[in-house]
Order: C-alpha cells, then structure tokens, then sequence
C-alpha cells in the first residue's frame, strides 16, 4: 500500500468558461496528509452543523441558523487553493468559514449558544461570525450586502501590494441584487484582485433559481468580467479551480465562480425546507454527490488511506464535536456589562448609555456601568 | 410583491394561500432585489392602474430601497401632487433573538419623511382596518408590524370590510393620573404595566393608556386632550431612545400642553446600543411592564401628587 507521495487523480464534471481562454486542469496532485485534511476538516464541519441543528431543536440555539451541511467542499477546496493571507467574507451561511479560518468547534458553538466564548462574545450569533485575524471578514446578515465590502477589501490588497486577493461569496439569491452589478463594474474599472464566489445552491431562501433568475448560469452575469462554472461537491476540483481563479484576479483582476452545490437543510432552521423543494430531491443529492462521501471516496480510491482510518478519523471527529458542544453548553454567558462594550471603538469608561431601567440617581432612564 | 411570499406563504406566513387564492397575476413573488422591489411599486403606483403593497421580508432590509421610499415615493415634493398609493408592510422588532440586523425598530426614520404615512397597528382588529385604510389611501404608507403581534392569542376580528382611519388613536385603558402613550408591541406592555398600578394596595394609580396607531398623521387632539386631565405623559416603545418617535411626541406635548405638565415627560425606551444575540442582554435592551409601570410610578410620586 502506498502511504505517502503524491497521485495524480481525476476530477469528475468539466469546467464552463465565460470569456476565458484557459482553464483549471481536469486532475489534481494529491498527498496522503492532504486528503486527511480535507476529508476530517470536512467531517468535522459536516458534524458540527448536525449539532448545531439538534441544538437548535433542544431550544438551545435561538434566532435564525443556516447551515452548511452539502456545501462543505467548496470551504476547504478553496481554503486548500488559497492562503489566510487572501480574505474572505460570506453570507450568514457561515459557521464552516469560522472553523476553516481557525477558531474551533467550541468557539463557533459557544456564539451560537450566546455564550462570552464566542467571537462575538454571544452578542452576535449564526449570522455574526468573524475572525480578523484569519482575514475573515464575517458572516452578513443582510443578502448580498457583502458583495461591495468584498470588493472593497480587494482594494486594500491592492493599495497594500500583498499580492493576495479577496473571495466574496453569495448565493444564488444574492445574485439578484443589483449592488453585486455596480460592484462588478467598479472592480473591472479598477482591476481589483476580487473573485466573486458564487454559491449555487439552487435555492434563494424559499426560491428556487428557476424562479428567481432570468439568467441561472451564474458565470455569465458578470457581463465583461470573465466566469468559470465548476463542480462544487468535489473538493479537489474547487480547490484546483481556486488556485486558478486566485491568479487570474491577481494578475488580471475580478472574476466570477460559481460553484454548483446543494444546501441539504432549509434556509435557516425554521424553514423545514420542503415546501418549494421534496424530500427526494434532497435524498437523491445526498446519494449521488455527497461532498463528504467523494472526499472520502479519493481517499480510498487512492489507496492513500484505509478504511479503517477514515473510521478511526470519524470517530475522532464525533468525540471532538460531541465534547464541544458539552464545552459550549457549560460555558459561561456574556457578563451584563458587555452591553457597555464594543458600541463605538474607543469608548470611554463613563460611557453613558440609556435604556429601559431607570438610574434613580439621575431620574433619567438610563445606566452607566 | 415581496420575497417568498409565493408557495412558502413568506417568512413569517403572512401571505399563506394568497398565491393560490389570487395567482401569479396578483401576488409577485420576486427576487432578493429590494431596490428594484421599491422602484417597481412606485413605478406601478405612479400610473394609477395598480395599488402595490410591498411586503418587505424583515424591516432591517429596508435600507436597500430606502431612496425609493425617501426620493420617489414621496413625489408631491416636486409640486406635482401626484397620487402615489403604495404600501410598504413588514416585521420589525426585537426579542426573537435575531440580533442586531433582524431586530431594529425603524419608525422614526419614516416619520421623519415628510410624505409618507406611517402605521402601527397593536392588535388583529386593527391590522386589518389599518391596512384597508392605508391600500385606499393615496399616498404611500409604511406599516410597520412588530414580530411579537403575529403571536398574540386570537382575538376578534370582524369578517367583510372596515376600515381603521389613519390618524385616529385609540384610548386603550381610561385613567386620570398619568397618560401612557404606547406604540405597537409596547401597548400591551403598558396594557400590563396599567393594570398592576391599579391593583396596588396602596396609592394605586389610575393610567390611561393611548395607542396612537398611525405615528403619522398623529392624532394630537387626543393626546393633548388627555394629558390635559392627568397632566402626567410616559411614552413607551421598543426603539432606541436616542433619535426616537419619542422625542418627536414629547416636543409637541411640550409645546403644546407644557402648562399642564406637573412632572417632566418620560420616555421608556430601547437602549442605545445594536440589540444582541445572547438572550439576556437583549432582554435588558427592551423595555417591558415592569419599567412602564416603574417610569409612571415616578411621574405620578412627585411632590404635588395628591391623593
């Protein structure tokens, strides 16, 4: 058996261009420790998000929670095309960018249960995460309204000359907002080091693509800046077709993806995700194009990796994942006095804040910590 | 026209079954696109062949068609008059921990725009006779529902067509110590906080409970009328304090009625800060019963309270 070197494997579905002349290779040189990566960084991402689902139906997590269970490949193939030096930032779908850029199961965990350990100390939730130290420039609860802000971090790696790009992802819901068209056009006009990341999960919210886009091929919506449609159940086609895209928007400047994937739970978690779509539908996806199961596929195929340590890395994953949502559940909640905390950078001590409860000293309704 | 408002029947189900009552003719189901969303009703309305009603998924995307709603909605700035019906309806509010983008309470960035109506309704009744009202009405109207209501208890709803005239409050609760006037989910807030003061042993105060029900036009007879008796005002609702309707209120009360007043007017209201995700600080941004009934206790305690 081979356990170490590098095989060359191929990839499944062809890439579509759109106003490009070349394009990402058809196969991918992997390592044994490489498809461990992915495969258990994947697994990991894929428990963490059925916990979070559980956690939610225990009344745990509150709000609103859009998991990324079906997406995982698009996460670590681009993370294993890209650096942390290039910046990402997301949709609210974004607890498996939290994890990938560096906090762990815990942390992500604990900012859903509102817990201080979270990155946001609770105060933010499923929507909020983020994590400037990675270059993570957050989860967004507003649709597409991180497709400017993408935009302008691509600016300041340009200014800064660091040779990194900025990935700015959305779904084909966010597709539709007019912002994403004045973005493009201003990142051509500039030639800003941007890709637009667009992940086609055949759903906007409650909509299915058919229905919300007069133009479902993604690629093409960006007009005069070139596209690629690549498959994005397979980690190692995205990761291939990343390192691609990561070039040519150094080198030449904007570009735009799209990654054909499938989100198995609804919107959010109080959309039971069947009322536009069917079970089986969702069923026959699961069988056919796991991202999870195809990772775990090269890896066997590949005789890279056994059986058995794919089921020692699983049960691995299901104790971390299992240990941290107990870590999460006893960790303590943010402290009354975060409410004074992180309004205005800078504030000083005696920020003075009013509120709903009264400050008997002033006769003001209002309180200062 | 609105997002998802089609076979899912919208986010928070108010539009279930409208799409197969009416059909694709009637009910638009759209793209996540609210610029276009506000262009296309004011567009629509400006011909006078159709009466848009937007439903804006979750108030805190509003400021995507904002310049609609604050440039062309309110055309009769140029001089023009010209009939613009469009309403613009949606949740808004906090204490579904939503957090900071899911959970603002924007009214007073509506009222601030001369042209625009601005509605909010607090029980079923008058939901239905509001909205009526505001789809007749020729000039655009925001109508603003708190996410709380759509869980109230049933309650009474008349069957056929009424209308709930916009500019017409409601006195809730009549009293004769302290005027409490309440918007939206704040009314039956204070509804409580009124009840627990008359029941007190001691010194039990009786409060008159307003709910103005549109905050533009404002039905000022009523309120001035009614702090003229009690000569005590609280004014409650869930927005932040600073920049509030409060303060709007407060100003033409004090203007208007200052010679009343035995005791400064007073606000409850949200706190200033963005409304966070872990359940008990958002808890401590929003006000309830218990700080109404606190803040009325205050007015009516001051020296020259005589009972």
């Amino acid at each position: 058996m081979m356990s170490s070197g590098t095989v060359t494997v191929q990839l499944d579905k062809p890439y579509e261009t759109f106003k490009l002349e070349s394009e990402p290779p058809m196969t991918a040189e992997v390592t044994r420790d490489e498809l461990l990566g992915y495969y258990s960084l994947m697994y990991r991402m894929r428990r963490m998000e059925i916990s979070a689902d559980t956690l939610y139906k225990a009344k745990h997590v509150k709000g609103f929670c859009h998991l990324y269970d079906g997406q995982e490949a698009i996460c670590v193939g681009m993370e294993a095309g890209a650096t942390w030096g290039d910046s990402v930032i997301t949709s609210y779908r974004d607890h498996a960018w939290q994890l990938s850029r560096g906090d762990t199961v815990t942390g992500v965990l604990c900012e859903l249960l509102g817990k201080q350990g979270g990155c946001a100390k609770g105060k933010g939730g499923s929507m909020h995460m983020y994590k400037a130290d990675a270059n993570f420039y957050g989860g967004n609860g507003i649709v597409g309204s991180q497709a400017p802000l993408g935009a302008g971090i691509a600016f300041a790696h340009k200014f800064a000359g660091d040779g990194c790009c900025s990935f700015a992802l959305y779904g084909d819901g966010a597709a539709n907002q007019g912002q994403l068209f004045e973005a493009l056009n201003m990142a051509a006009l500039l030639q800003l080091p941007l890709v637009y990341v667009c992940e086609n999960n055949q759903y906007g919210m409650g909509t299915s693509k058919k229905r919300s886009s007069a133009n479902d091929d993604y690629y093409t919506r960006g007009g005069y800046v070139p596209g690629i449609k690549c498959d994005g159940m397979n980690v190692l086609s995205v990761r291939e077709c990343t390192k691609f895209l990561k070039k040519h928007a150094v080198e030449v400047g904007p570009i735009v993806v799209e990654f054909d994937t499938y989100r198995y739970h609804g919107h959010s978690m109080s959309d039971p995700g069947i009322t536009y779509r069917n079970r089986d539908e969702v069923s026959q996806v699961r069988a056919a194009r796991d991202p999870v199961d195809r990772a775990k596929r090269y890896c066997i195929d590949t005789e890279l990796v056994t059986e058995a340590e794919i089921k020692e890395i699983d049960k691995e994953v299901k104790a971390e994942v299992a240990a941290a949502v107990e870590a999460a559940k006893a960790a303590p909640p943010p402290e009354q006095s975060e409410l004074w905390t992180d309004v205005h950078v800078g504030q000083s001590k005696d920020f003075f804040m009013r509120g709903p409860d009264i400050s008997t000293s002033s006769g003001v309704y209002g309180t200062n910590r | 026209m609105g997002e998802d408002i089609g076979e899912m029947g919208g986010v928070f189900q108010c539009t279930a079954g409208l799409s197969s009552e009416f059909g694709a003719r009637r009910v638009i189901e759209t793209p996540i696109s609210e610029a276009c969303i506000g262009g296309c009703a004011v567009g629509a309305a400006a011909t006078g062949l159709v009466v848009p009603i937007v439903e804006v998924q979750i108030m805190d995307m509003v400021p995507l068609m904002m310049e609609k709603v604050v440039n062309q909605a309110q055309r009769d700035a140029e001089g023009r008059s010209v009939s613009m019906p469009i309403v613009i309806r949606g949740p808004q509010g906090g204490g579904h921990r939503l957090s900071a983008q899911h959970s603002q309470s924007l009214e007073a960035w509506f009222t601030a725009v001369p042209g625009l109506k601005v509605v909010m309704p607090s029980t079923p009744h008058d939901a239905k006779g509001l909205l009526l009202a505001a789809v007749r009405d020729p000039n655009p109207v925001i109508f603003l529902e708190h996410k709380n209501l759509y869980q109230l208890p049933r309650s009474h709803v008349p069957d056929g067509d009424y209308e709930v005239p916009l500019g017409v409050a409601s006195i809730l609760r009549e009293g004769t110590d302290v005027t409490l006037v309440a918007t939206s989910n704040m009314v039956h807030e204070a509804l409580k906080a009124a009840g627990r003061l008359a029941a007190r042993k001691e010194q039990p105060v009786s409060v008159e409970v307003i709910d103005p029900r549109t905050l533009w036009p404002l039905d000022e007879a009523t309120i001035l009328d009614s702090v003229q008796r009690t000569s005590r005002l609280v004014i409650a609702h869930e927005a932040p304090r600073r920049g509030g309707w409060g303060g709007e209120l407060l100003s033409v009360v004090q203007e208007k009625a200052f010679d009343y007043l035995d005791a400064p007017i007073t606000i409850v209201a949200g706190r200033d800060c963005p409304l966070p995700y872990n359940a008990a600080l958002e808890k401590a941004c929003i006000p309830g019963a218990a700080q109404i009934a606190e803040a009325c206790l205050a007015v009516v305690q001051r020296p020259g309270f005589d009972q």
